[in-house]
């Protein structure tokens, strides 16, 4: 088998083609799943009531901000080192549905504030890193987008996402390093301090997510792909 | 046939340090401009915020800072936009000495004609917002500390977005968000200071960003300056 069957642009155009209504039908179920679980089953909060349940778009959205970063910094590694041209087209593709996550968790993070810490916004550890980690993914998407040459704009936004990737612990661990406000995990792989149905919403409404971003992922690189290629004979014949 | 010249990344240092110190100094222009703004940005907080002197000293280290930080961040595209513009930049690539080493130079240069002249004039801004003597000095080994950082990071930014459309407003997309973690500690240090406790927790984290700092910097700058010159 060859491995490196689906790092051309014109076969892994074809797979995204067939991947993306998949990862679209499964984040549909995924998430239907994930909010019947969380809004109806799981038990109401014995301190913060009803509010708790944006906990449920809340923390998925959180993580995939993060994670949809480490993977974008990840493509912008093999960009720079293997001078992949599909990675630095994927890690384009992955940065505006990062950038909107991210947004997400800071937006939902906002509206949960509000009732439980009596603000909008506090410039806590946790609030700020992730604010500047939305303003890192529009740094690449302005850096990559800056340059005449595509390929250029490939290269210059995966080094940024590398140097980026500092914040990335800085994130996950200021709830640990700071005392703050933001509470601190609930969640580890040594188990879990909340109750079961709670945990299943969280880890539904997360796998949705996922399958959104690839399914999402895989609809934009489809188009970077056609731009990039137009002139080849391929997309011609398309 | 002779041979060729061999370069040392300590050569390749102290040629471009020495070449843009020397430029610096023969268009002082440019440094007295820098200067000035970080004066007179900081002079016009007291305006807009209100003149009392317990309001000023609360402030005072992070305003500081923040002037500092645009101070700095505002000389960046000196380091390499220049120099690319007019071609030496692909002829220094050239040249026998390693990259890492004249690059880390030129960001040397830029701290010593900015970050420097801003630490030691920081001292006299503190005294117009009425920081303590110690709180004053403490602020001032912070930003001795803090600007190489601001330098190196700028750097790196300065020449990834070298030849790039909307340069300015694309440098502060990229590199002010990325100046954040040392502004917090920078401030912290002298406002630690100031409440009575140990600012040595802010001074340790800045001086380990800045061994971490000039470790891989200079090295993510060569990265971006072979993207711009197209150089693989």
């Amino acid at each position: 088998m060859n491995w490196f069957y689906f790092s051309s642009p014109s076969t892994f155009y074809r797979l995204a083609g067939w991947l993306a209504p998949w990862c679209f039908v499964a984040a549909a179920l995924l998430g239907a799943a994930g909010l019947y679980v969380g809004l109806v089953q799981a038990p109401t909060d014995a301190q913060q009531g009803e509010v708790y349940r944006i906990i449920f778009i809340h923390v998925p959205a959180a993580w995939m901000s993060m994670f949809l970063y480490f993977v974008m910094a990840c493509y912008g590694a093999a960009a720079l080192t293997f001078n992949a041209r599909l990675a630095g087209m994927m890690a384009r593709a992955i940065a505006p549905t990062g950038a909107m996550f991210t947004f997400l968790a800071l937006w939902t993070g906002a509206f949960w504030g509000r009732p439980t810490w009596g603000a909008y916004w506090v410039w806590d550890a946790r609030l700020t890193s992730e604010l500047v980690l939305l303003f890192l993914y529009f740094g690449f998407i302005a850096l990559a987008n800056a340059f005449e040459d595509p390929r250029r704009g490939d290269r210059a936004g995966a080094l940024l996402a590398l140097i980026g990737l500092v914040n990335l612990p800085i994130i996950y661990f200021s709830v640990l390093w700071w005392n703050t406000l933001h509470q601190g995990s609930s969640v580890s792989f040594k188990g879990t301090s909340m109750h079961v149905s709670m945990l299943t919403g969280m880890i539904l409404m997360t796998f949705s997510f996922w399958a959104y971003a690839i399914g999402a992922a895989c609809t934009r690189v489809r188009c970077v792909i056609l731009e990039r290629e137009r002139r080849t004979h391929w997309v011609r014949s398309l | 046939m002779s041979a060729a010249p061999a370069g040392s990344l300590p050569a390749g240092f102290s040629w471009a340090f020495a070449r843009d110190l020397r430029l610096a100094w023969r268009h002082p222009g440019e440094t007295l401009l820098v200067i000035a703004f970080f004066v007179l940005v900081a002079s016009l907080f007291p305006l807009g915020v209100g003149a009392e002197p317990q309001l000023l000293q609360r402030i005072g280290p992070g305003v500081i800072w923040v002037c500092a930080l645009l101070a700095a961040f505002l000389s960046l595209p000196g380091i390499f936009a220049a120099d690319h513009a007019d071609g030496c930049l692909e002829q220094m690539a050239l040249s026998p000495h390693p990259m890492a080493g004249w690059v880390a130079g030129k960001i040397a240069a830029h701290w010593v004609a900015t970050g420097l002249p801003l630490t030691i004039l920081s001292p006299l801004l503190a005294l117009q917002y009425g920081l303590a003597a110690d709180t004053l000095a403490v602020m001032a080994f912070a930003l001795a500390l803090g600007t190489p950082v601001l330098s190196l990071l700028g750097g790196a930014c300065a020449a990834l977005t070298l030849g790039a459309r909307g340069g300015g407003m694309l440098l502060a997309l990229l590199a002010l968000p990325l100046f954040v973690p040392i502004l917090i500690f920078g401030a912290g240090a002298a406002e630690a200071q100031a409440s009575g406790l140990s600012p040595s927790p802010h001074l340790s984290l800045l001086g380990a960003a800045l061994i971490v700092a000039v470790m891989s910097l200079p090295f993510a700058a060569c990265v971006a300056i072979r993207i711009a010159l197209d150089s693989p």
